[in-house]
């Protein structure tokens, strides 16, 4: 065991420079603690918010407009639930179980993103949550395919894969109530001014006061910079919006160049409140989950009973 | 495992995307069986074709080198450069070889 002793200063220049090669990180290589315990939070925030997201959009599946609304519908949450899948086991292999990551989420001790604590009003919103908020996670995990630790780059190449999908239906739900009755339209447009600057504040405070980004960036579990990410969600989806007729709710938004605008400013205290826990929906999201959890309890609990009998 | 780790175990799943490719690791699942883990990992990793063949392997089962090792483990290759074909001269006039 002395042998693969090595010093500590040894092992973090080692890191430091797999890091610098743009060389992935894997399970089992050494890393720094608080490069995992950046991870082990990011990653089951992450996880977390593909399931807690389920949730607004779960709401409407019986309610859909028709068939062919109700099966995207239906592929797209399972696509979600499936993305959990994926990054809950990209976290796992830091040392911490699947039913840990549970219980701190339960405990609030994990958090989501919290634009999921915004509800989901009417059909129009199933399409400005799938162009507007897929649209900005698709930004941010385009990014974080390059992220340098292994399984979670790799779960975000499986995801990003996947998530063009939900973007385009979200947008062709939108581009379809913009040709329709003017009632639709004023929906559409409604969902949008609603959905905006939350899909905005997905992308976090501003790179001057956030907490967790030098580190972040420069092990490279961030790429990009909060405020980068961002300004290329908002130049990819202004135009899109006004092709469809559609108008971005912010008075001060300034065109700076071809497809290039800065906006105005974001109201940041509403952004901590509903971090905080006084969104619209912060209580009903989690209490629905843990709801969903300790009723499949007896499932698990026999599944389990099961398992050991086998292999006895 | 503590009390509270009700999971099931965990499984390595290995993609086939067509015949005759070598399979791919794709993730992992967690399952209680081979029936579960295998349906689950069909769930999880294949729901737009994917793959046409899958494996489940359980994650206990795998055996590997550690990192702190693989220079060592690997070490007899290092020095057999004449396994590689580009170690070789040939004649002029070899056309093909």
């Amino acid at each position: 065991m002395n042998e693969t002793l090595v010093n500590q200063d040894e092992l973090l220049k080692e890191f430091e420079e797999k890091i610098e090669n743009e060389i992935k990180i894997e399970p089992r290589d050494w890393m720094p603690e608080e490069y995992r315990q950046h991870l082990i939070r990011q990653i089951s925030q992450h996880a977390h918010s593909e399931v807690i997201g389920m949730q607004p959009e779960g709401n409407w599946i019986s309610r859909a407009p028709s068939l062919r609304a109700k099966k995207i519908l239906l592929a797209k949450i399972q696509d979600e639930g499936g993305h959990g899948l994926y990054l809950y086991s990209a976290a796992e292999t830091l040392g911490v179980s699947r039913d840990q990551f549970i219980q701190w989420l339960h405990e609030g001790k994990a958090k989501y993103a919290s634009v999921f604590n915004y509800p989901a009003l009417n059909w129009a919103d199933i399409g400005a949550i799938g162009w507007l908020v897929d649209g900005a996670a698709i930004t941010n995990q385009v990014s974080l395919q390059r992220t340098s630790y292994g399984p979670y780059s790799r779960a975000m190449v499986r995801i990003c894969k996947e998530e063009s999908f939900h973007q385009r239906q979200g947008y062709e739900i939108m581009w379809k109530m913009m040709e329709g009755t003017k009632e639709q339209q004023q929906m559409a447009q409604d969902a949008l001014n609603r959905w905006w600057w939350p899909a905005l504040m997905m992308f976090g405070p501003h790179d001057s006061d956030s907490p967790h980004t030098s580190n972040a960036m420069k092990w490279k579990i961030k790429r990009e910079s909060n405020d980068r990410l961002r300004e290329k969600f908002i130049n990819k989806t202004i135009p899109q919006a006004e092709l469809i007729g559609l108008k971005v709710p912010d008075p001060a938004l300034v065109k700076i160049g071809e497809d290039q605008y800065q906006h105005g400013d974001i109201d940041w205290t509403e952004f901590w409140e509903v971090i905080k826990g006084n969104g619209p929906c912060n209580q009903q999201r989690l209490e629905h989950h843990i709801k969903a959890h300790n009723n499949g309890s007896w499932v698990r609990e026999c599944a389990n009973e099961y398992h050991i009998k086998s292999n006895k | 495992m503590s009390n509270m780790e009700n999971q099931g175990p965990l499984w390595e799943v290995f993609i086939q995307s067509k015949a005759g490719q070598p399979f791919k690791h794709a993730g992992s699942v967690h399952g209680y069986d081979k029936e579960m883990a295998i349906e689950n990992a069909r769930d999880v990793y294949t729901r737009r074709g994917e793959g046409i063949a899958l494996w489940v392997v359980p994650s206990s089962e795998i055996v590997a080198v550690s990192a702190s090792e693989s220079n060592s483990f690997f070490e007899p290759a290092d020095d057999k450069i004449y396994r590689h074909p580009t170690f070789y001269t040939l004649p002029e006039g070899v056309k093909q070889m």
